[in-house]
């Protein structure tokens, strides 16, 4: 009957960003073997795009909540549209030092968004610098990890993740109503 | 050559070579470890051999090299071969330091614990295939 979580509700999906290929393809692995769904990509700017986030988006959700705020069905339907996007990604998991945009700028822009500044994000580093993990942890990553990252780091997400679930519930039941007349499903 | 001593073999070079690669590979995933260690193998070596132009020329551009060592010893790390990557982490320090000298001198040191290792995983990989071919 298309009601609000038509996912299924035991599986996370978690966004991992790396530009190196044999990284990509270890944290991917570990996660698949946590039973997480991964989708990966190479670079900030791709995971921006993956989560229906241009570079433009994460700047202008300050007009876009003043314009939301008179209309509040409105707001619904655009979360709901940059969350169906998203593919329902549950936690970010990204590379510090990438080219271009490093994954702490990515951890700002996702901060910044309405839409997507609860999902968890951890950074991770091949580099034990204190005062960059520091600033990630201070600028709102739930977790830093040092490469090579392993099986008991990714264990260390679920807890992450379960408080993140436990939101979505809640705001389901909020817009429920919502969503009923507009799915359409 | 008997299969299951050809199986047993794979296995514990896995084990010793990869030992953190070995908890991810299992009966859904039997090729994972070959697949990184190809990966890892093309990858390396290209970088080793940019590594070695941006030494040669002139002016030397540490910038770039610092990146192509970031890339190296990155993976290096990831798939546990300790010894590539604590010559890498000497290399990066003389970087640092524009050290010409030094860097080269270091980059030996690199060269010769990745054409170890580039050895040892070429006798995994061939074991690998012999073992596939008697399945």
């Amino acid at each position: 009957m298309g009601m609000a979580i038509d996912r299924d509700d035991t599986q996370f999906h978690v966004l991992a960003v790396d530009d190196s290929l044999i990284d990509r393809k270890l944290i991917e692995r570990l996660l698949k073997t946590s039973s997480f769904q991964v989708t990966a990509v190479d670079s900030g700017s791709k995971a921006l795009e993956f989560l229906g986030l241009n570079n433009n988006d994460a700047d202008d959700d300050e007009e876009d909540e003043q314009r939301d705020s008179n209309t509040e069905s409105v707001s619904s339907d655009e979360d709901q549209d940059h969350q169906d996007l998203g593919l329902g990604v549950n936690l970010i998991i990204t590379d510090y030092c990438m080219p271009g945009m490093t994954g702490y700028d990515l951890l700002k822009k996702i901060k910044k968004s309405s839409s997507f500044k609860d999902i968890p994000v951890v950074i991770m580093s091949s580099e034990n610098i204190p005062s960059r993990i520091n600033r990630c942890l201070e600028d709102g990553a739930e977790e830093f990890f040092l490469k090579p990252v392993q099986l008991s780091d990714v264990n260390k997400l679920r807890p992450h993740l379960m408080k993140g679930r436990s939101k979505d519930i809640d705001s389901s039941h909020k817009t429920t109503s919502t969503r009923l007349i507009t799915s359409g499903n | 050559m008997d299969r299951n001593r050809l199986h047993n073999q794979v296995a514990s070079m896995r084990r010793s070579l990869f030992d953190q690669l070995e908890e991810l590979q299992d009966d859904t995933n039997p090729n994972f470890v070959q697949e990184v260690v190809t990966l890892f193998y093309n990858d390396s070596t290209r970088l080793i051999q940019n590594i070695e132009q941006a030494l040669n020329s002139r002016p030397i551009d540490f910038c770039k090299l610092d990146d192509y060592m970031h890339q190296f010893k990155g993976s290096s790390s990831s798939i546990g071969a300790k010894k590539v990557t604590n010559e890498c982490t000497a290399f990066r320090e003389y970087c640092n330091a524009e050290n010409a000298e030094g860097c080269i001198r270091s980059f030996q040191q690199v060269k010769q614990e990745h054409a170890i290792l580039k050895r040892k995983l070429e006798v995994y990989l061939q074991t690998v295939r012999q073992a596939s071919q008697t399945a």
